[in-house]
């Protein structure tokens, strides 16, 4: 029993301290690759390519002054913001990145605590957490604010029913509301090669849930084309245009904690979680071995052929540590540990890259719009495809 | 290690009682919705301490997430400050919390002695209340009760949509 705790303990400050440090680099990502969709460089001052930027940024905020308007409610004023971030945070303890693994003789999942109702919790969880963003506007005591707030919570009450109905369709496939056992009835190939994935799979192909659910993900996280809580020409910044230094990036880190839990829930109910994409005896384990292979071979490629005299130094270094990555996949006790972890992070960080994509894609909805689209389009799509699985499964379970 | 169960009931019966008490107290409606939420968080930690996961997250998805939400959505629109309290008699200021205790003390005397004796609940027993069981049940034998509420929720809604439309 004892044993237990410790290693809950170890799994969750592990969990807390990557969590804590993909959140501030894919700030740095999502800045990034919009500079590069709008042909910039990027942030590039602090550190090589500026890989330090996100360090830089955390000191930055965490020596501002923490500064409160007159004339707004202190209590909940400090309270929003916690709130936000607290709720974000603790979705990721029941998303499962991989399967069970047995390290010095202990067996355990891949996985902080695995709930029977861990889809329920999650949902439960994201429609608290418009708490934190509708305070935030209403005590500011702002009119940007306010409105901010309002805009948000009416967005995020309308985007969760269809989200809710999009959730249940794989659902009805899958049969259970454990992430982990959902993963579990995602396992294997038809004909040896079709991954069982719900978005291929079962009694009636989720391609419709998974559409709506990904542009529900948008609405829910308040991300472009439905960022209408922070529409930068119209209400300043939003819900947050009051705050600064550390309760301002609260705020930040909770909206990308979001993002990485909804693209979380996305590979799990969809696109099958841990598991390859191909079977491993076709070798699908090359996969990461050729993509960090060939990224370090590009990258030394270009310190022989340097655009700016630093390049000549650091692309090298990234080329040797992809290329040592890419090797380390390919080592077969290693194989059980880092290949599920691979696939998590792989399909999540597509989901993510359409997110930043998109960013740099689409332009914002209008208000009207963006309603209309939610009640009249996503809730009816997301109905008839609830009834037809439905259908299809009682058809087909005996 | 002591038991952890009887430590957490402690813990948010606690936070339960107070955030009741401060529902009432509070004079801003904000304060006084919020407070409401923490009595339900409350008690989805009390269905989860019983072993009701399922209902547990309906508790938290349906009242703390939807409804309170709509709440704390219609204060913020309407902008209402906060109450202020009306002089109330004397005899209201000082029998009030006399009184209340008598009617509490009366109403736990009655369940106590009116009540049937059941057995008493343990931490974690209740395991049969799973999305499944009640799945089944609401299909089956509570088939009609369910579609009935469901029609009466229906009717609510024509009725907001037509007293709201202007003209039809």
């Amino acid at each position: 029993m004892d044993n237990f705790y410790v290693i809950s303990l170890i799994k969750t400050g592990l969990i807390a301290f990557v969590f804590l440090t993909v959140l501030a680099y894919l700030q740095w990502v999502e800045r990034k690759v919009l500079a590069h969709i709008q042909l910039r460089p990027g942030p590039y001052r602090v550190g090589p390519h500026g890989l330090l930027q996100p360090l830089a940024d955390v000191i930055k905020l965490l020596t501002k002054e923490g500064f409160i308007p007159s004339n707004v409610n202190t209590f909940f004023y400090l309270l929003a913001p916690v709130l936000a971030v607290t709720i974000a945070l603790i979705s990721i303890s029941v998303i499962p990145f991989g399967p069970e693994i047995e390290i010095f003789g202990v067996r355990t999942y891949m996985q902080l605590t695995d709930l029977k109702i861990g889809i329920l919790f999650i949902l439960a969880l994201s429609s608290i957490g418009v708490y934190g963003v509708a305070l935030a506007g209403w005590a500011s005591n702002s009119k940007y604010s306010l409105l901010g707030g309002l805009r948000s919570s009416a967005q995020m009450i309308s985007y969760e029913l269809p989200m809710a109905l999009a959730i249940a369709s794989p659902l009805l496939v899958l049969n259970t509301l454990s992430l982990r056992e959902m993963v579990n009835m995602q396992e294997g190939f038809v004909l040896g090669f079709l991954p069982r994935w719900t978005l291929l799979q079962g009694p009636f192909p989720q391609v419709f849930s998974f559409i709506v659910f990904l542009i529900c993900a948008f609405a829910e996280t308040n991300r472009v084309p439905f960022d209408l809580p922070e529409a930068e020409n119209e209400l300043v910044a939003g819900f947050h245009t009051e705050y600064s230094s550390m309760s301002f990036a609260a705020f930040f880190m909770a909206e990308y904690a979001n993002m990485i839990t909804v693209t979380s829930v996305a590979t799990l109910l969809f696109l099958g979680g841990w598991h390859p994409i191909f079977p491993t005896e076709y070798g699908s384990w090359l996969i990461p071995v050729l993509l960090f292979v060939g990224a370090g071979i590009v990258s030394i490629f270009h310190g022989l052929n340097p655009a700016r005299p630093l390049d000549r130094f650091t692309l090298p270094v990234f080329g040797f540590v992809f290329i040592g990555l890419g090797l380390t996949f390919a080592l077969p006790f290693l194989q059980p540990y880092i290949l599920p972890l691979f696939w998590f992070c792989a399909k999540t960080g597509f989901l993510l890259f359409i997110f930043i994509w998109i960013r740099g894609t689409l332009p914002r909805f209008r208000y009207d719009q963006l309603m209309a689209f939610a009640w009249k389009f996503m809730f009816p799509i997301a109905l008839v495809n609830l009834l037809i699985t439905g259908l299809a499964v009682a058809l087909t379970t005996k | 290690m002591p038991p952890i169960d009887p430590i957490l009931f402690f813990i948010f019966a606690g936070v339960a009682v107070l955030s009741a008490i401060s529902l009432v107290v509070q004079t801003h409606p904000i304060s006084s919705a919020l407070s409401l939420i923490g009595v339900m968080g409350s008690l989805a930690v009390m269905y989860l301490l019983l072993g009701a996961e399922f209902i547990a997250a309906a508790q938290l998805i349906v009242y703390a997430g939807a409804i309170m939400v709509l709440f704390i959505f219609v204060i913020m629109l309407l902008n209402a400050g906060s109450e202020h309290g009306r002089s109330r008699s004397k005899f209201v200021k000082w029998m009030g919390i006399p009184l209340f205790a008598v009617f509490v003390g009366l109403l736990s005397y009655i369940i106590q002695s009116r009540l049937p004796d059941s057995k008493p609940v343990t931490f974690g027993s209740f395991t049969q209340a799973t999305g499944l069981e009640i799945g089944r049940s609401l299909f089956t034998e509570y088939l009609l009760p369910f579609e009935v509420t469901s029609l009466l929720i229906l009717i609510a809604i024509i009725g907001a949509v037509v007293l709201a439309r202007k003209e039809i």
